[in-house]
């Protein structure tokens, strides 16, 4: 019998401990079916953060280190500078990348490291149960802000792709989503981008995926995804923000 | 050589070619040399954003499996502390040097000796520890690197250099020496890409098992006790017939050396005991001494951190006194003399 759908070799065979309707396993399966395509799992040494995917060593069959809170990009710089001629990635939640790691983000991007970053912005702390992000939106409930977020006291939500489209060291910054077919057919594209600009060191790429938290945001899997496209998107336009390919330069 | 820029040729004489700094005076000629030097012999100098970030591109590098090193002064050092915990954590080797400069807080710019709790106890969050060594001339700067290196690889754990900023800036002659090249284990847990030729690897601190974290910190303390039993070092200094033992470390011991030498002149029988790692802490070469001490003098640049050490080792079998300057003040040859006296004071 023909297998027209199977596991993608870079996931390893364990079941994960993401939420029913997380999207956080539609990402992981993005990220290792571009490294199947590319034939890069060898070569490549991923980086997983604190929050919801820290577990993500245990999901990708590459080899996998654990940074502290928000120092993803500095532990993948380490590896990069070390391995020249391997593939590193960061993969990292809305609080790691965007609030306790953003002097680490903002200044590997800048430097134009050579690795490639998958931000998962899903607005809320998922793993400590349902705290204020970065990313939460104006009037959003969460445990810490359970009035909802008001701007003159908790600030104002940080846009991360216009903020790092900025710095001369950034290939590539775009903003995708997984909430349907389409959406994820793009957001592939883009990991897939990401990780050809690090093998043609091209520098700092970053995706951005907006992402469903359900469970913390206490809606159906498919509530949450109406959620998303209704408050999310509009906050969070999605784009290419920056591209310094020769493909993105044809198209101006 | 200057002593900062000892520590940074040792460091690539050691196989080093990755160092993450920041700059932070009294140790910032250590990145200065470094930025010279790493470019030229195919190195990575990395300037990182903060002493975070520094210790984190370690935790990376090591990772890949490679010879990493930062440097930083005590304030800087106070960040790192995340860092190293996580690297202890994961078991991964490097080289941690720390300059000290009076503290708390900002302290200032000359030289301490106020990390030692820092270093000895609390080096990181959680059970752990980190190798300690105590330099107390330039060319022990040079060994001491190398065997920092060698150590840390060898037991996969951080090694610290506690130097200070008086060390850090004198101007010594130094011999750097081939060394016989000692058996390592083969990285074999390194995140340095798998080729599909065997499992994943990973390097991680988490574990959510409270059974599984248990056994793993006490295999790292079956460790530990291997190291206490095996490396403990310490320079013994006229004190085979000594009735009086001053035990100090660094810039200080050296201002010791010169008092003890002036209380011999005088009659008096009194010697130094010269912890080269702080840890282990050379426990057992000061139960010995006590068997014979009448008094214990322990001279510092604080206000009295490793005479807790010293007072374990001897353990009440003899008095154990404390004198020392801090906030920067190297205590003078003179002092220490007259603190030996008045020990000394009934006996002679």
């Amino acid at each position: 019998m023909a297998i027209v759908f199977d596991r993608p070799h870079a996931l390893t065979d364990v079941p994960t401990h993401y939420c029913p309707g997380c999207t956080h396993g539609i990402i992981h399966r993005l990220v290792a079916e571009v490294m199947d395509e590319l034939g890069i799992e060898g070569q490549t040494i991923g980086v997983a953060p604190v929050g919801c995917s820290v577990l993500a060593y245990n999901y990708f069959g590459c080899d996998m280190v654990e940074a502290p809170h928000g120092r993803a990009p500095a532990v993948a710089t380490g590896l990069k500078r070390a391995l020249p001629d391997r593939v590193v990635f960061s993969y990292q939640g809305d609080g790691d990348l965007a609030a306790i790691g953003t002097a680490e983000t903002v200044h590997a991007a800048t430097r134009g490291e050579n690795i490639t970053v998958i931000f998962v912005n899903n607005a809320i702390y998922g793993m400590t149960g349902g705290q204020m992000a970065p990313t939460t939106l104006p009037g959003q409930v969460t445990q810490t802000t359970p009035y909802g977020r008001d701007v003159k006291v908790a600030g104002n939500p940080i846009r991360v792709c216009e903020m790092l489209s900025t710095l001369d060291g950034v290939a590539l910054a775009q903003r995708v989503s997984v909430d349907c077919v389409k959406n994820i057919q793009v957001a592939k594209k883009a990991i897939r981008k990401g990780f050809e600009n690090q093998i043609n060191k091209r520098g700092y790429s970053i995706i951005e995926v907006i992402s469903s938290c359900p469970t913390n945001w206490g809606l159906t899997p498919v509530e949450a995804l109406d959620w998303l496209r209704e408050n999310m998107l509009p906050y969070y336009p999605l784009g290419v923000y920056k591209d310094t390919s020769e493909e993105a330069k044809g198209n101006e | 050589m200057k002593g900062n820029e000892a520590l940074a040729e040792a460091a690539i004489q050691a196989g080093c070619r990755h160092f993450f700094g920041y700059p932070i005076t009294p140790q910032t000629e250590v990145a200065a040399y470094m930025a010279k030097r790493m470019p030229k012999i195919g190195g990575t100098y990395l300037q990182a954003e903060s002493e975070v970030a520094a210790i984190n591109m370690v935790l990376g590098a090591a990772s890949a499996g490679v010879r990493a090193l930062t440097s930083s002064s005590s304030p800087g050092i106070s960040l790192k502390t995340e860092g190293i915990s996580y690297i202890a954590g994961s078991d991964l080797p490097c080289v941690i040097i720390n300059v000290q400069r009076g503290g708390p807080g900002l302290g200032g710019i000359q030289p301490s000796q106020a990390d030692y709790w820092q270093a000895t106890r609390a080096p990181g969050h959680g059970d752990l520890h980190v190798l300690v060594f105590a330099p107390s001339t330039v060319q022990e700067m040079v060994d001491l690197v190398m065997d920092a290196f060698d150590m840390a690889d060898l037991y996969r754990m951080p090694a610290m250099i506690l130097a200070d900023g008086a060390l850090g800036q004198m101007m010594e002659p130094v011999e750097i020496k081939e060394r016989p090249k000692r058996d390592l284990p083969e990285k074999t847990w390194a995140a340095n890409g798998h080729e599909n030729k065997r499992p994943h690897n990973i390097v991680n601190s988490l574990y959510l098992t409270p059974g599984d974290l248990e056994a793993l910190v006490k295999e790292r303390f079956e460790r530990y006790d291997r190291i206490k039993s095996k490396e403990q070092r310490s320079e013994s200094y006229m004190a085979d017939d000594a009735e009086f033992i001053v035990v100090a470390y660094g810039a200080s011991s050296r201002v010791c050396k010169s008092a003890v030498k002036a209380a011999r002149a005088e009659g008096i029988k009194v010697g130094l005991i010269r912890p080269i790692t702080l840890w282990p802490f050379p426990t057992d070469a000061i139960q010995e001494a006590a068997k014979t001490t009448k008094h214990f003098l322990t001279v510092e640049m604080s206000m009295g951190q490793m005479v807790d050490d010293v007072r374990l080792a001897v353990n009440g079998a003899a008095p154990v006194s404390f004198f020392g300057h801090t906030g920067g003040i190297i205590p003078s040859p003179a002092e220490v003399l007259g603190e030996i006296k008045k020990l000394a004071g009934g006996a002679k």
